[in-house]
């Protein structure tokens, strides 16, 4: 199985009560299933919540998952999805010795800036599609990031 | 109303009809205990371990359809419980399991007797709650039931703190429940009802494979209709034992790691498997690459995440079992039955070939023959229950069921100490039947303690206790798949079976004898108080046939002329 293993975007409306994540998060690693990244929060005007799961595994092992997270009393719904917009975001902290401008024209090329200055540290905001943000992360690699923050991708379908 | 949090769980447990309460009180759980002494709509039986609890209220659901209830306190009471849970959970059984907490201002100090509860069950249950305000109680309550019993049945469990159950608060329990999230597909795909039975038409060898799904739905006699006229053979599987009655010439046999040669054989040969409830579980299929390999698959399940779990199904039809069945019903002219006549002719030879027996060739009694005989000598009378290991194969192998309901035993955990509490459940359901419980010299030390409730509340169990001086099947692994070294399953140092029950106030026989055994049986019937009769029995015997973990069906095992060991 893990050699046609895909990477997914699931999104889970749940009702917004207690516990509900640890239900979750409890079924992937009961059955062995991978989680990525998992970001939630709350949907305004509504007592549900959003799911925005990355996972992994072959076609069995996803179709399971989205199966197995239905079956969960206080899930409304599952989006498996194929055609979506997906975004993630990554904070990173640079010393300020370092070449600001060449720091803040990266970050142009991945729908970013530099959103604070302090004594010591800039600190830099980018969003986009988290495979380029892996790019991203890796082409700051040389200006000794200090310190890194990803969000998890949030997702909706086209 | 204005009452308190104890008091609405007493009228919650009245509404929704509840007879039978299994439980054990503690610290947590003492203000609904105190309810509970003052009413007398439904009737408490105290077991002597929490476990016990639990798997009695599983006993009394699986013989009755009722939604069992059992009722602990937090901390140990609660752990004590788990094994009940996880068993009801991987079998499909429902009951409301209500365990007392700390109080809410306690909870999250490590107070005395706090554990996680919802924590822990959250893995072995179809759902849980944690109550923290008694006006949500009454719906909780009935949310609990309806979740337990709707869908693919199971175990929900309501945990309370204490100061919950003291709490007052307005108590309706004729509410409209508005599950938006739970809403399970009972109604069958009509157009792929109808692909399913045109597959059926054009198949040559179909074959039903009849899950425990039938059994939770009550669908048992569609199923016997649905044979019947479309003359298709059948195998079931260890849960489904009893959907087709054992004299039925169209039930082929269980099927498995211990199914017949015949019901093995016509799962690999078949072109169509029908699967019914069924599962695909690791113990039905052996090597899945080799299982049914030139079959199409038609799954009906009220689980969608059942369905293609293991075995890609070609008809796919998510819905209630006798639902599906009634609408395949109505379709059934489609189907000659003549058309299956050479392939009902082929598995008749399979079961000529090596019928499902065995051999009466050792001085001592043979387990096989004692379950056979309390067939002979109370088939249809009796429900029946079985711990873990040999003698339930055997009694799954050998007992002549003639109905659904009839067959109790833990299936999907294999819990040793099912058994006999699940028996005192059964016999509190249905006490005009008699309750005889197989279990082994193993099994049976693990919640033997429920003799004093069995005493105390006139339960007359009869626990057959097959005893070969062996932890059985995993000596029998033991034998053939490691040369015979047989690491810590001897039980020799043993107690007096026959004192141990007396001590309690029961009964006990000890037998060696076939003629003893039949004057045991017959006596403890009459005597009608629970029972040990402690039969001694060939101890190397192993069950055949068998596929070997992880091999494939046809390649089983298959009873020797001689035993040797």
């Amino acid at each position: 199985m893990k050699d046609n293993n895909e990477r997914r975007v699931v999104s889970v409306i749940v009702v917004n009560e207690a516990s509900v994540l640890s239900r979750i998060t409890d079924l992937f690693s009961g059955r062995g299933y991978n989680i990525t990244s998992l970001t939630v929060a709350p949907i305004p005007e509504s007592k549900y919540s959003r799911l925005t799961i990355v996972t992994s595994g072959s076609v069995r092992v996803i179709e399971q998952i989205t199966k197995q997270l239905h079956k969960l009393i206080p899930v409304l719904r599952v989006y498996e999805h194929a055609d979506l917009v997906e975004k993630e975001m990554a904070l990173v902290k640079f010393p300020i010795t370092e070449n600001i401008s060449d720091i803040s024209a990266i970050c142009n090329a991945y729908n970013g800036k530099i959103v604070n200055v302090g004594h010591d540290v800039i600190i830099t905001m980018v969003t986009d599609e988290s495979k380029r943000v892996d790019h991203y992360l890796e082409a700051i690699k040389k200006y000794n990031p200090k310190e890194i923050a990803r969000s998890g991708a949030v997702a909706l379908e086209r | 109303m204005q009452i308190s949090g104890a008091q609405m769980v007493i009228e919650s447990l009245i509404a929704e009809g509840v007879e039978t309460v299994f439980g054990y009180p503690g610290g947590a759980i003492m203000n609904v205990y105190d309810e509970i002494y003052k009413q007398d709509k439904f009737q408490h039986i105290l077991t002597r371990h929490e476990q016990a609890a639990v798997h009695a209220a599983e006993g009394y659901s699986k013989v009755s359809g009722k939604v069992g209830v059992s009722m602990i306190t937090s901390g140990p009471g609660f752990t004590n419980a788990v094994t009940g849970l996880a068993d009801a959970y991987m079998d499909s059984i429902p009951l409301v399991v209500i365990s007392g907490q700390v109080p809410m201002s306690l909870i999250g100090t490590d107070a005395f007797q706090e554990i996680d509860a919802v924590g822990i069950s959250r893995s072995c249950t179809k759902h849980n709650y944690l109550v923290t305000d008694a006006k949500d109680l009454p719906r909780i309550l009935k949310e609990a039931f309806y979740i337990a019993r709707t869908g693919r049945p199971g175990p929900v469990h309501v945990d309370i703190p204490k100061d919950v159950t003291a709490q007052i608060a307005e108590f309706n329990y004729d509410i409209e429940l508005n599950l938006e999230t739970y809403k399970p597909h009972v109604k069958g795909n009509p157009r792929q009802i109808k692909k399913a039975m045109e597959a059926i038409a054009n198949a040559k060898r179909p074959l039903f494979y009849l899950g425990g799904g039938i059994i939770n739905a009550n669908a048992a006699y569609e199923v016997r209709d649905l044979v019947h006229t479309t003359g298709i053979p059948a195998v079931e599987t260890f849960m489904a034992r009893g959907t087709l009655s054992c004299d039925d010439k169209l039930l082929v046999g269980m099927l498995g790691m211990h199914g017949s040669y015949a019901a093995n054989m016509a799962m690999s040969e078949t072109d169509l498997v029908i699967a019914l409830g069924a599962r695909f579980d690791d113990r039905v299929t052996g090597k899945l690459s080799e299982f049914a390999k030139n079959a199409g698959v038609i799954h009906v399940d009220i689980d969608p995440a059942s369905i293609s779990k293991l075995v890609n199904a070609n008809y796919p039809i998510v819905g209630d079992i006798k639902n599906v069945v009634t609408e395949m019903l109505k379709l059934v002219s489609m189907v000659e039955s003549e058309n299956y006549e050479p392939w009902r002719e082929t598995i008749e030879n399979f079961a000529e070939l090596h019928p499902l027996t065995f051999h009466e060739d050792t001085p001592n009694i043979k387990p096989q023959w004692v379950i056979k005989r309390v067939g002979e000598l109370l088939g249809d009378n009796a429900n029946i229950s079985t711990d873990v290991g040999q003698h339930q194969m055997w009694t799954a192998q050998f007992y002549p069921f003639t109905r659904p309901r009839q067959f109790i035993s833990s299936g999907g955990l294999g819990t040793m100490g099912f058994g006999f509490p699940a028996a005192m459940g059964v016999k509190a359901a249905v006490p005009e039947k008699i309750s005889v419980n197989f279990t082994g010299d193993g099994s049976i030390l693990m919640n033997c303690q429920e003799l004093m409730t069995a005493v105390e509340k006139k339960l007359p169990v009869i626990n057959i206790i097959l005893n070969n001086n062996f932890l059985g099947m995993v000596r029998q692994w033991q034998t053939l798949f490691y040369n015979k070294r047989h690491s810590e399953t001897d039980l020799s140092v043993q107690p007096d079976f026959v004192k141990l029950a007396e001590a309690f106030g029961g009964i006990g026989y000890r037998v060696t004898t076939k003629k003893e055994f039949d004057a045991a049986l017959k006596d403890a019937i009459e005597k009608n108080i629970v029972a040990f009769i402690e039969v001694k029995v060939e101890r190397f015997e192993n069950v055949m046939p068998m596929v070997p973990s992880g091999g494939s069906l046809f390649n089983m095992m298959l009873l020797e002329k001689k035993e040797s060991e």
